[in-house]
Formats: structure tokens, C-alpha cells, sequence
């Protein structure tokens, strides 16, 4: 009874907190935009300096040298950026936003299931578009996310949502994209807990588990091939990974893993996989860039998982894996994923310095996680015809310095860039203020 | 009570073999035995140094009477002739749990951890058990003396394996032969600590080395107290502590780090322990050397890594692969930098491995005289036993090993272990050695027969008229018996033969035939057999006989360690852009010389005759940046089994090899301040260093570094998030009691000490105590504005400030409170959002406490995140708007301003140390890397060096690869690979071994 008291208040609690945090997502877009004289970073390893942008119903219907065109502008609402810079919408893929709230508080904690096998989960379904962590996103420029459960062997199915949102079904921007399984590892720790040496050891069961794997797909065929009755929910939750229509996501990162991954995808004639975190991906990269493989690489500020490796490896894996032609993005997933995620273009701009070029480096966090998503159709690139996700910055939006945004559309949509944070900024400022 | 127990433990031992004069004789006559044995024409080791040829040993009541070459024998003497074979004086393991049964582990815990003692009228925490005493539960173990004594051991130092003061050993001979009556040496030998909780009380304080560390000190404190009649009760501890106070005093620290840590709780009391080490000594011999202490040294060197598995091995670190290579040079390292040590069979399986671990130290370089000493001598001179045991000198134990040549030669047999005079057979000396090829004649057919093998497990392969006959033997006490197939193999008969063995070369017997036929047998070994038996090469296969190319040391001994400790050179940077973090603000296309560690001149051409010129155009030079909260380079963080931990500091701690100190270095950190956790409102003090990347951890600490405390607020210390429900306080509202009552307390506690009057040393007291006097600063973990606020009220009470708030994230909401009372906030840049009182921080924060007058800094708390410190200053630009420069003072001369610090280090001015990044950008830019960061002059960290350095591991990993690969292929054990994976360390961090 008293936990369950106790249980209460805390809902009570947050709800009073959280319910009236959010701001408004911004209605549909009624006026023709154009940004005019901005440097326009278009995603794709293209600069266009002294640009114009021009959308229209959540498209982009112009992007251009200035100098070459002649527009009536006049009947369009017009956004002088010159000096400033223009970039589609940063995405963050393999992410836990609007699953969790606040980590230590276990009640706004929807990321996990338990169970080892749950494909059927669907990580839209606990998506808080409300979250006062999504929105403190967009002022830094990341503005859609694949949304990821965790846990498990297949921790369940992601949804892939633009950050403006009212609700999960408002959100989506494409439902059910794919499947995530984590691999087993090779090395196993001992429960210090239970006397055990903590150390990490060669995991015995590693083949048994790749075993348990290669049933559960099996399964999944047999099931198939059957009359389907009744449902069977984890398979059908697994079937699209066999006909095409889903992306396996391996969560996968030491060399031999990511081997066993791919030929198990091979030999299953998965048609979408991708490695997420792949910390040894470079180490197999001709056989990634052979099989059209991407890489979703792990958190840049991360710190080299053995103590022996090269002090700078998290910062130039994307080097190492783009010079072997493997299509890389960035994720950042690890400790306080969530709120970090908004340093996603600082992870890109870190790469800069241990090898890419720029422009390299902006691919990292736009075309390519748009193209390993599948939503490269309409988004990750400022090109005509697609979706006009972007934002104005002060400066280079890769540096943290600079990284000041002015204007962030979402489907053409000009949405807020106030916070929970800014207004608590703004009215402590003003209460010290005032004091003077 | 321990002398009842004792003597019901010698009544036991009815079987005595030595005459007890006051006992009653119910099964016979009492009878004297007066005689004498001589052991003769032996080589006799009397001690490692003494050695004579063709000498006698004479003992007689179980102890030596002479030894020597010219030692009368008495008429009434046994003699034994030994002629070839030599005598050892048996070896002494003085870290020994011989026949005392490992403590039960208490049964698990209940919903909360248990902070109080289990026992009362002892010491207050449980792990403190000077009263326990091994003899009690000592019990012979005739299977484990056996195993010891075949390894050449005579006496053994046993003690209770458990807890933190673990109360007397006992000094026991490995003698089968007689009870407790002869065989206790003495009953309380000596007296064994660690820094190892108990198992036997799930008790939580203290739940890191710091923590036991401080319990030590805290407990030779009240000891003294209690020895003066201060205390008005019993402590049962204490009056064993100091009972105990005269024996030898054994640490069990078990690492090179550890051993400096025990031997500092050591010098503060004027005592100096004998040292368990760990067998990683030989990284840092200088400081091991420095302590003065003795050491008992283990040998169990490690066997080679299995590494076929090319992808698996590749997890192993340098510093595992290393260890492997290096460890067996240990004991010669010591040695050869006099160092006394002893040798134990502690952490060996068994001691059956000990002799070849031994040898092994040998063919490393270790001297057989210095062997010997460690196993003898020393060991006997360290228990101050010198004159009974560890030589074969007159008046001492009979305590000896016969073997058939030099005790450490791999071919040599041990015979016989001797203890106080009785007698072990581990070979039979006597044993003629028959083996060789042999030919017979037998009713008309001739036979060749060839013996081999070990004599004790004899193997006979017999053949006549070509044809091999099936055949076994038998061999022991001279006489050996052969069975064989006869001719007719169809039917299973058998002839045998019986010798009496009366020389090594001759058999002499009878022949039994299936038939009841009996016939003489006469066997003579054929000359000039080939002496190499398939037997020894076995043998050699198992043992390293080669020794293997030993990896250099370096400093620290893992991967990007330096082969030399590199020097402060004299440096002049031309042309670079340089931010002061002074008035002058940032200079460009300016020149900076830094010399004799410190910075000398900075200005437009410059020029000095001695310096390395570094061309710096385009390039930046700033202050190194310093980290207020960081928990790095430390092998303990939290001691949270109190709400107090006042007595504990991370200087204890600071662990030297962490890799992340040269990341920092990478990263152009150059001082930290390691705090304590957040696990208790009052937290441990602090260890303010710099990032001296192969220094020993006492010489990375600042000189005369300023005295700092870990305060903590909030979730943490009331336990919110996880299982813990009996430790005071749980509510915001009991935090701020708890500081009324230590500060009141130690107010009190002060007023007394300083009145000249009696009082009991309180170390947590004292700590809290300077507090109060302004000596030490208080860096408090703090989150919400209610408790920042509570804070600095009960400060103002006690009249003294707060000098830090960490973290602070609520900081702006009380910006000017915090102003008025003078703090400081040291927080992170954009943390949020991971527990329920940080929803409310913003990035905005530091902005907004600057704007408001308050000294800020950017911290880590966090070992990647303090690699990119210049990163998260740069957000302040972001957020808020700050100026770059006052942004880059929030990473270096704010958060020195903090650590009190800034009269030597955070900007560039002349006279300040010379602590300097160069940056291949704009200090704050993202595509900046740092290229050399330098702290008084010399170059930690280098990206061509590092280049170099990779290489040169990649380099090193192979060839100790192919090392182990040699090893495997040998035939020698193999271990299963495992991989190093560093512990994240924050603020809630707890020890895995001592939770």
C-alpha cells in the first residue's frame, strides 16, 4: 500500500511539472519562405554561399546561387541571412528521445521491455512528444530522431519522428523503420556481486547465443510459410526483416561480431542491415562497403574502450570507416544519451579535427543517417522537392561557439526555439536583473 | 579463555613422541632417549653464506647440537652417512593460513546496508578483530603439511586470512610426528593486518582502501587513549591491540600500490610493518626501496595468455601482457636493489608450484644465495626467530632437508624433510638406482630387459628371441619383482622374478615358471647406457628453460609510459597567439619562453641562446586547463559507509597508471582536483594534482597543496535512488541537522584540544575542526537552490565560508545569494535531466552566476568529458554569450581561483609554472587538438610522441604475442585471455572489491 502511495505521488508530481512545460508546435506553413544570402550547407558534401532557399507548402521548390537567380519575392515572407548559415535538420538516429524523462525515476522510464525477444515493441507507442528533453533539442539544430527501444536480444521496433510535434501519431514521419537486436558479445563480465572476478572474459556462450539467433529467424520462416494461425506476435514482428520492408539494426561493435553479424545477415538474405555502434567497424570495413553495409557509429565523445587504444579513436572512427567508403552517421546512445543528443553537431565538428573534411562531417548527421533510414526521399539534404527541415544559424553550426540558431522550419513549419531551459534563463536573468 | 582452549588443545595430543615431564604414563615406563644422530659427510648449507664440504650434522632432543666440519661424534650416536647429498636448513612461509579454516561469509544483507557493529564490548566496527588469535582455530592438517613439506617448507606463520586487523599468527612446525605440545613455535607470533573488510560482518565503513586506511589510523589513536585509562568501558580490541603491540606487525597489501599505502598508516605510528607485496614491485623498486620495510614476496608468476585467437587476444592490454613478461624479474630487481624480502607460498594453487616458480625467479637473474636467505634467514629474522629456526646452526630446531645435490637444480632430488628431528621420507635415499639395460639367460632362452622411469614408479620392457614379452615391475625397499609372459602367448602364464637389489649394477634372484618350477636368476647391467632418458626431456618441456626476452619498465608500466622520466627543458615559442587570461588578454604573433619550469618572459622577439625554439605561427598557447571535480587517477572514490567520511582523503589513493591521466594530458588538462564522492554530506578531502604522467603518486600532488573537503546535497546523500533506508539522513531536512551536529561537535572537540586538557584524538573531528579555522575549504555537491541556500546559512553560522559549490546547477536561481556570501560554483555545462533535482539546471547556468559576480568554473566530474574541457567552455559562448575570454577562464585561472591555486598556476604570467597547452587553433574551437602540454617545463603529452608511441605498442603487443605463442607451443599452461575495461568513475562510484 505505501508503495503504492508513494507511486502516486510521484505521478501526480511530475504531471503538475511536465503538463504545461511544452511549447506549442507550430502550425502548418500558409506563406511562401524564402532565405535569402545565407551559406548553404546542403547535406550532400555541397556548399552554396550567398544562397537562396525558397519553400512552399513544407517543400523546398527553390535552392540556388543568389547571383543567378531572379524571383519575385514579394509575395513570399523573406528572411535577409546573410553572414548566417543554413542547414538541413540535424537527425539522431538509435536514440531513447521521449522514452525516458528523467533517468533516475524509474516511473518516466519507457525504454526497456523485458523479455529477450520483442520485436512486436513498439517504441512509437511510449514516444512523448511533450518531453521537455525533445525540445531542448531543436535549438541546437537537431530536429527529427529514430526513436529506439533497448534491452534484450531484439529490444523491439523504432519509429522514426520530426521533434515538433503533439502527439506520437503527429510525430511519426515513418512508422515501424526497422528492427534493433543486439549481438552477443564475445566477452562476458563476472558478477562481482557474487564473488566473481569482475573482470571481462571470453564469453563461453558466445556460439550458443548466435545459435539461439539463427533459431529465432528460422522460427520466423517456418511461421511464415504456415497458415499464421494463430498470430504469433514476436514473428510477425520479425517478418518484415525477411521480406524487405524493415531494417535489421545489429548493436554491434567488436570485429568478430560485426563478421559473424554480416555473414548471419548474408545468410538469412536480410535485404536492409545496418551496424550500430560498430567501435570495430573500421577493422572490417572493405567487408561492410562489399555487402552495402552502413555504419550507425558510436557517441564521438566517448572515450577508447581499451585502455591501450589510441587516445583519439572514438574521434576519428568516422575517418577510418569514410576513407574505406562505408556510409557512416553519427548516434549517441551511452550514458545520458538523451539529453547529450543535442550535442550531435559538436560530435560532428570533433571528427573535423582527427580527419574529415567539413562538409564530410555535416554528412555524418544529415544525408547519410536520411539514406540509412530510408528517409532520404524528403529529408537529410536541402535539395528541391524534399522536405524543408533546416535551420538558420549565427555561424558554423558544427562549432559549439557558433552554433546559434535564428530559425528552425520542420516541414516548412517555423517552430519554437524557446525552452524550458530558456524560459527558466530568461526569468532568473531578469530577477537578477531587476536587483541591480 | 584462549588458555583454556589451549590447553584442551595440547591434552588432545596424547601421542606425544617428546617426553612432557609433568604427565602422567599409564602404557609403560617413562624412558629418556639420550642419544644422538650425525648426519655425515654431507654438504651442509649451516646458512646461505656457510657452506662446508664433507661436513657433519649432529642433533639429538629435536634440536641441533653441531654442525660443521669438525664435529665430535658421541659414542651414543646413530649414524647416517650422506655421503654426495646435502643438507638445506628446511624453509620458513611466514604468510601462511596453514591449518586455520577460512572464515564463513556472513549471510546476505537485508533492505538496507548494515552500519551498525554486529558485536558489542570490542572495537565499534567489526573488521578490527586484534582479539582473534589463529591458534584458537588452529587445527594440523596432515594432508597440507605433507604438500608443504615437499616443497621443502619446515615451519610455517599461520594467521586468520580475514578482516582488517586480524589479530595474532601463530609460528607452527610442519612436524606429523608429535601434537601442539612440540609443534607450536610460539602461539602468538606476530600480528597480521590488511586492508581487506572481514567477510564474516556485512558492517558497510569502511567500503574503500581510504576507508581502511583511516579506520587504521583512527584505531592506533584510540588504542593510545585506551592504553592511558581514558575510556569508561571495555574494548576488548584495543586491549588486544595493545597486548599485541610488541609482536611483528605483517601487512597484507598485495600490490606495489598498496604496500606504499600501508606502509604510510605505518610511519604515522612509528611502526614499521613486514609487507605482503604483490610481485609488481619492480615498477617502482625506488619507492618500494624507500619505505625500509621488509617484504614477504609472492611467487606465483602468471602463465602465458592463450592467444591463438587472434581476435580475442587483441583485447589483452600491454600492461596484463607485460605483467606476465616482467613479473619473474621481481625477486632480482629487489634483491639487487637491497631490498629484504621473504618468500611466501600465498596465492600459489598449491606449493607444489613453488620450486618451479623459484627456479624460474632464478633464471631471471635472482642469486641461489639470495633465494636461499628468503626462504631461511630471512623469513627466521624477521619473525625474530634467528636463533631457532632458518639455519642449521647450533641450538637451533632440527629442522632440515636432505637432497641429492643443490636444492634449486631441477634435477635434484629431496629425500627427506626433517622437522625437530623427526623424519619425513619424500624419496628413499636408499634406493639403489637399478635402472639401465640388463641381460639374462633363463632355461635356455636369452633376454634383454631395460628399466626405467622414475625409481619409484619403476617401468621394465623385456624382449627375448626379438619378440617383446608384456611385463611388469615392482621396486621398492630393495627388492624388486618382475612379472612376465612367458613364450607361448597363447596362454596366459606368466614367469616371474624376485631379486634382493644389493648393488646398482647386479640382480640376484630366482626365477618362478608357470609350472611351479623355481631357478636361479642372475641379471648384470650392461655399461655405458645412454643417460638421457626420454623422462628428462619431458621434463623439460615443463619448464621455461630459455628465459624469455624481458619488455623494459617504464614509467608508469603500461601503455604511453615513458622508458625514462622525462626532464623540464628551457623553451621559446616564436609567433604564437597567446591567451594571457591576465589584462593583457590574448597577445598575437608573440614569443614566450618558459625555463626552470617556470614561465620567464612573454613579448615580441624573444631570444635565449640554451632554448629549444618552437615555430608556433598559427598557433595558440594558453594556461593548462584545470579540472575542479574530477575523479580520475584514483583508486577509491567514495567511503560512503558513513554519513560522515571526514577522515578519509583521495591523497591515499590517487593511482598513479590510470590511462585517463594521459588523455586529460591529450586533452590539455594539466591539474585536477580528485574530489570524493557524493555518497555522504560530509565527504573525504580532496587530492589537488597535477598530471605528472609517470610520476609516483606522493609527486604528482601539489607542493603544499591547499586543504580542500568533499561536501555533498541532495538525492545522493539521502540515498533516494537506491536501496537504502536506515542511514540518517534521508530528507533535505535532516541534511542540514546532520552539519549542526558535526560542526557543534567539532567546535567543542576544538575548544578542548586547544584548552591543553586531555582529549581523545578524533581525526574526522580535527578535519571539520579546520574548517571552522579557515584552513580547509569545503567544495560542496549541490543541486537545488533550497539546500545551496541551507548551506551557506549554516556556514554563517559557524562564521566561515563555503569556498565551492560543485555541480550547482540551480546556482543561477541563488546567483546572488551566492555572490553576497562569496562562493564559488564549479558546474557542468548542459548536464540535466538525469535525476529528479536536476530538472530544473540549464546550460544558461554558469552565464548567469558570472553575470552575477560569481567565480565560475566548467567541470567534469567525469573522465571524458575532462578531455574536452576546452569544448565545454566553449558552450558558454552558446549559452549565455560569454566572452571567449572570460569563457576560457572558467576552464583555467577561475577554477584555480577556486583551488586556491592561482598564485601558480590558470594564466600565463611570468613567475607562474610553467603549464602551458599549445593548441593547433583557437583554444575553444572544435577543430583545435592539443599538440604539447607542458606542466613546469616538461612535455607530458606530445602528438608526434604519441605517434611514436603507437607505434612502438603495436610494436611491443607483438612481440610479447609471439612470447606466448612460444610458450603454448612448449607445451607450458596456458591462462584463458581477459580484457581491461576501465571503471567509469563519478560521483557515486563505489569500490567492487571492498562493497
Amino acid at each position: 500500500m505505501k508503495n503504492i502511495n508513494i507511486k502516486l505521488i510521484v505521478v501526480a508530481l511530475l504531471s503538475i511539472s511536465f503538463g504545461f512545460a511544452q511549447q506549442t508546435p507550430a502550425s502548418k506553413q500558409s506563406k511562401t519562405i524564402a532565405i535569402t544570402g545565407a551559406t548553404a550547407h546542403i547535406g550532400n558534401g555541397t556548399v552554396i554561399e550567398n544562397s537562396l532557399i525558397v519553400f512552399e507548402n513544407g517543400k523546398l521548390i527553390n535552392v540556388a546561387d543568389m547571383s543567378g537567380v531572379k524571383l519575385d519575392l514579394g509575395k513570399m515572407d523573406v528572411i535577409d541571412a546573410t553572414g548566417k548559415h543554413v542547414y538541413p535538420g540535424f537527425i539522431v538516429p538509435n536514440s531513447t528521445l521521449g522514452l525516458v524523462e528523467i533517468s533516475a525515476v524509474r516511473a518516466t522510464d519507457d525504454d526497456a521491455e523485458i523479455g529477450s525477444w520483442n520485436p512486436h515493441i513498439r517504441s512509437l507507442i511510449a514516444y512523448n512528444a511533450e518531453s521537455k528533453i525533445v525540445e531542448s533539442m531543436r535549438p541546437n539544430g537537431v530536429l527529427l530522431a529514430q526513436v529506439t527501444p533497448r534491452g534484450g536480444r531484439i529490444s523491439g521496433t523504432s519509429s522514426i519522428v520530426q521533434l515538433d510535434a503533439w502527439n506520437w501519431e503527429d510525430a511519426a514521419i515513418k512508422v515501424d523503420d526497422g528492427v534493433h537486436m543486439n549481438w552477443p558479445n564475445n566477452f562476458s563480465r563476472g558478477r562481482w556481486w557474487l564473488g566473481e572476478d569482475p573482470t571481462m572474459k571470453v564469453n563461453k556462450n558466445y556460439n550458443a547465443q548466435v545459435t539461439e539467433v539463427e533459431n529465432w529467424f528460422n522460427e520466423t520462416k517456418a511461421y511464415i510459410n504456415g497458415d499464421k494461425s494463430p498470430k504469433h506476435l514476436p514473428y510477425e514482428g520479425t517478418k518484415g526483416l525477411l521480406d524487405g520492408s524493415k531494417t535489421l539494426y545489429i548493436h554491434v561493435d567488436d570485429e568478430k561480431g560485426i563478421t559473424d553479424a554480416v555473414n548471419f545477415s548474408k545468410a538469412y538474405q536480410i535485404k536492409s542491415t545496418v551496424i550500430v555502434g560498430g567501435y570495430e567497424a573500421h577493422k572490417v570495413a572493405d567487408l561492410l562497403k562489399r555487402n552495402n553495409i552502413p555504419v550507425l557509429l558510436q557517441r564521438v565523445h566517448t572515450r577508447p574502450s581499451q585502455t591501450d587504444d589510441d587516445y583519439d579513436m572514438p574521434f576519428k572512427l568516422a575517418k577510418l570507416l569514410t576513407d574505406k567508403g562505408v556510409v557512416v552517421a553519427l548516434e549517441t546512445s551511452g550514458q545520458m544519451e538523451r539529453m547529450n543528443s543535442r550535442n550531435l553537431p559538436f560530435y560532428a565538428g570533433t571528427t573535423v579535427a582527427h580527419g574529415l573534411s567539413k562538409a564530410q562531417a555535416l554528412q555524418l548527421i544529415t544525408q547519410n543517417p536520411a539514406k540509412i533510414l530510408g528517409i532520404d526521399d524528403n529529408y537529410g539534404t536541402l535539395e528541391i522537392g524534399k522536405s524543408a527541415t533546416l535551420f538558420i544559424s549565427e555561424g558554423d553550426a558544427l562549432d559549439m561557439r557558433t552554433n546559434i540558431l535564428t530559425h528552425a522550419f520542420i516541414d516548412g513549419r517555423l517552430i519554437s526555439l524557446e525552452t524550458h531551459q530558456t524560459e527558466l534563463w530568461k526569468r532568473y536573468s531578469k530577477k537578477l536583473e531587476s536587483q541591480d | 579463555m584462549n588458555k583454556i582452549k589451549y590447553a584442551i588443545l595440547m591434552c588432545l595430543c596424547s601421542f606425544a613422541l617428546f617426553a612432557q615431564d609433568y604427565f602422567p604414563k599409564n602404557d609403560g615406563v617413562k624412558t629418556t632417549n639420550t642419544n644422538y644422530q650425525a648426519f655425515t659427510n654431507a654438504k651442509i648449507h649451516i646458512t646461505p653464506t656457510q657452506v662446508v664440504e664433507n661436513g657433519t650434522l649432529l642433533i639429538r632432543d629435536g634440536k641441533i647440537v653441531a654442525s660443521g666440519n669438525q664435529v665430535n661424534i658421541p659414542k651414543n650416536s646413530t649414524v647416517i652417512d650422506l655421503a654426495g647429498k646435502s643438507i638445506y636448513p628446511s624453509f620458513i612461509d611466514m604468510y601462511s593460513t596453514f591449518g586455520v579454516k577460512k572464515p564463513e561469509r556472513a549471510p546476505g544483507q537485508g533492505r538496507s546496508p548494515q552500519y551498525e557493529p554486529t558485536r558489542s564490548g570490542y572495537y565499534w566496527n567489526d573488521h578490527v578483530m586484534p582479539e582473534n588469535n589463529a591458534i584458537d582455530k588452529f587445527q594440523f592438517d596432515e594432508k597440507a603439511a605433507k604438500e608443504l613439506m615437499k616443497a621443502g617448507f619446515g615451519v610455517v606463520n599461520t594467521h586468520i586470512e580475514d578482516g582488517i586487523v586480524r589479530g595474532s599468527g601463530a609460528l607452527v612446525a610442519l612436524n606429523a610426528n608429535a601434537g601442539n605440545e612440540a609443534r607450536i613455535l610460539d602461539a602468538q607470533s606476530a600480528q597480521y593486518f590488511s586492508f581487506r573488510k572481514s567477510v564474516t560482518s556485512r558492517q558497510s565503513y569502511p567500503g574503500s582502501i581510504m576507508g581502511s586506511m583511516a579506520l587504521l589510523r583512527q584505531m592506533y589513536y584510540d588504542a593510545d587513549w585506551y592504553a592511558k585509562g581514558n575510556s569508561k568501558t571495555t574494548d576488548l580490541s584495543l586491549e588486544a591491540l595493545n597486548a599485541n603491540k610488541n609482536l611483528v606487525q605483517i601487512f597484507g597489501a598485495g600490490s606495489r600500490m598498496n604496500v606504499m599505502r600501508a606502509d604510510k598508516v605505518g610511519d604515522l605510528f612509528g611502526i614499521q610493518y613486514v609487507i605482503l607485496g604483490g610481485g609488481d614491485e619492480y615498477e617502482r623498486v625506488q619507492d618500494i626501496k624507500s619505505t625500509n620495510a621488509s617484504y614477504i614476496i609472492p611467487v606465483n608468476f602468471q602463465d602465458a595468455y592463450d592467444v591463438e585467437n587472434a581476435y580475442l587476444s587483441r583485447s589483452l592490454s600491454l600492461s596484463d601482457m607485460k605483467a606476465w613478461n616482467q613479473e619473474p624479474t621481481n625477486p632480482k630487481i629487489l634483491a639487487e636493489n637491497a631490498v629484504k624480502f621473504a618468500f611466501t607460498t600465498h596465492d600459489l594453487k598449491s606449493p607444489k608450484s613453488f620450486m618451479a616458480n623459484v627456479r624460474k625467479a632464478l633464471e631471471y637473474g635472482l642469486s641461489k644465495e639470495k633465494a636461499l636467505e628468503a626462504l631461511t634467514t630471512v623469513p627466521a629474522q624477521l619473525l625474530g626467530k634467528s636463533s631457532e629456526i632458518g639455519s642449521l646452526q647450533k641450538g637451533a630446531y632440527a629442522n632440515f632437508l636432505i637432497s641429492s645435490g643443490d636444492i634449486f637444480d631441477k634435477n635434484t632430488t629431496l629425500y627427506e624433510n626433517w622437522v625437530q628431528g623427526q623424519k619425513t621420507v619424500l624419496e628413499n635415499m636408499n634406493t639403489k638406482d637399478i635402472r639401465g639395460d640388463y641381460e639374462f639367460r633363463l632355461a635356455g632362452d636369452d633376454y634383454k630387459m631395460t628399466l626405467k622411469g622414475d625409481l619409484s614408479k619403476l617401468k621394465s620392457e623385456i624382449t627375448s628371441a626379438g619378440k617383446k614379452r608384456g611385463s611388469k615391475v615392482s621396486y621398492a625397499d630393495d627388492w624388486i619383482n618382475i612379472s612376465m609372459t612367458s613364450k607361448d602367448s597363447t596362454n596366459q602364464e606368466f614367469i616371474r622374478l624376485v631379486a634382493n637389489v644389493t648393488s646398482g649394477n647386479t640382480l640376484n634372484g630366482k626365477a618362478l615358471f608357470p609350472n611351479g618350477n623355481e631357478m636361479t636368476f642372475y641379471g648384470t647391467k650392461l655399461e655405458n647406457t645412454d643417460d638421457s632418458t626420454s623422462e628428462d626431456k619431458k621434463t623439460d618441456k615443463m619448464s621455461d628453460s630459455k628465459t624469455k626476452e624481458v619488455v623494459p619498465v617504464t614509467y608508469p608500466n603500461v601503455a604511453y609510459g615513458f622508458a625514462e622520466k622525462p626532464k623540464a627543458e628551457t623553451m621559446l615559442f616564436k609567433n604564437a597567439t597567446v591567451w594571457t587570461g591576465e589584462d593583457e588578454g590574448v597577445l598575437k604573433n608573440t614569443d614566450m619562453l618558459i625555463k626552470n619550469g617556470k614561465i620567464a618572459k612573454i613579448g615580441k622577439n624573444l631570444s635565449d641562446g640554451s632554448a629549444r625554439v618552437i615555430d608556433a605561427t598559427g598557433k595558440h598557447i594558453t594556461a593548462g586547463v584545470i579540472d575542479e571535480h574530477s575523479h580520475i587517477a584514483a583508486s577509491s572514490i567514495n567511503e560512503g559507509g558513513h554519513n560522515s567520511s571526514a577522515e578519509v582523503t583521495i591523497e591515499d589513493v590517487i593511482d598513479d597508471e590510470d590511462i585517463d591521466i594521459y588523455r586529460n594530458l591529450a586533452g590539455g588538462v594539466t591539474s585536477i582536483q580528485i574530489l570524493h564522492g557524493s555518497a555522504n554530506p560530509i565527504g573525504g578531502r580532496s587530492a589537488i594534482i597535477k598530471l605528472k604522467w609517470g610520476e609516483s603518486a606522493q609527486d604528482m600532488v601539489f607542493e603544499n597543496s591547499p586543504k580542500f573537503i568533499k561536501f555533498a546535497l541532495g538525492e545522493n546523500v539521502k540515498q533516494s535512488n537506491w536501496s537504502s533506508f536506515s542511514r540518517f539522513p534521508q530528507t533535505r531536512m535532516g541534511v542540514e541537522q546532520l552539519y549542526m551536529d558535526y560542526f557543534n561537535r567539532a567546535k567543542a572537540y576544538d575548544a578542548l584540544k586547544k584548552s591543553g586538557k586531555p582529549y581523545r584524538k578524533d581525526i574526522e573531528m580535527d578535519v571539520i575542526a579546520e574548517i571552522l579555522n579557515k584552513e580547509r575549504f569545503i567544495s560542496c555537491h549541490s543541486y537545488v537552490q533550497s539546500e545551496i541556500n541551507m548551506l551557506m546559512k549554516v556556514a554563517d553560522r559557524f562564521d566561515f565560508n563555503i569556498n565551492t559549490f560543485t555541480h550547482i546547477l540551480e546556482g543561477y536561481k541563488v546567483a546572488d545569494k551566492m555572490k553576497d556570501h562569496g562562493v564559488g560554483g564549479s558546474t557542468f555545462s548542459d548536464w540535466w535531466a538525469y535525476k529528479y533535482e536536476v530538472n530544473d539546471a540549464i546550460p544558461y547556468n554558469a552565464a548567469i552566476m558570472h553575470n552575477a559576480g560569481v567565480v565560475v568554473a566548467i567541470n567534469s566530474d567525469d573522465g571524458e568529458m575532462s578531455r574536452r574541457l576546452n569544448q565545454e567552455a566553449a558552450k558558454s559562448v552558446k549559452y549565455g554569450g560569454i566572452s571567449e575570454e572570460d569563457a576560457w577562464k572558467f576552464v583555467t585561472l577561475n577554477p584555480a581561483k577556486l583551488l586556491h591555486i592561482d598564485d601558480r598556476v590558470g594564466s600565463l604570467k611570468v613567475g607562474k609554472d610553467a603549464d602551458i597547452v599549445l593548441w593547433t587553433e583557437h583554444p575553444m574551437s572544435i577543430y583545435t587538438k592539443a599538440e604539447k602540454t607542458i606542466i613546469e617545463g616538461v612535455t607530458y603529452f606530445d602528438l608526434k610522441r604519441d605517434e611514436q608511441l603507437r607505434s612502438q605498442i603495436k610494436k611491443e603487443k607483438a612481440e610479447l604475442i609471439n612470447q606466448m605463442m612460444q610458450a603454448k607451443n612448449k607445451g607450458l599452461k596456458t591462462q584463458p585471455i581477459k580484457k581491461t575495461e576501465k571503471d567509469q568513475m563519478h560521483c557515486d562510484y563505489l569500490d567492487h572489491v571492498q562493497h
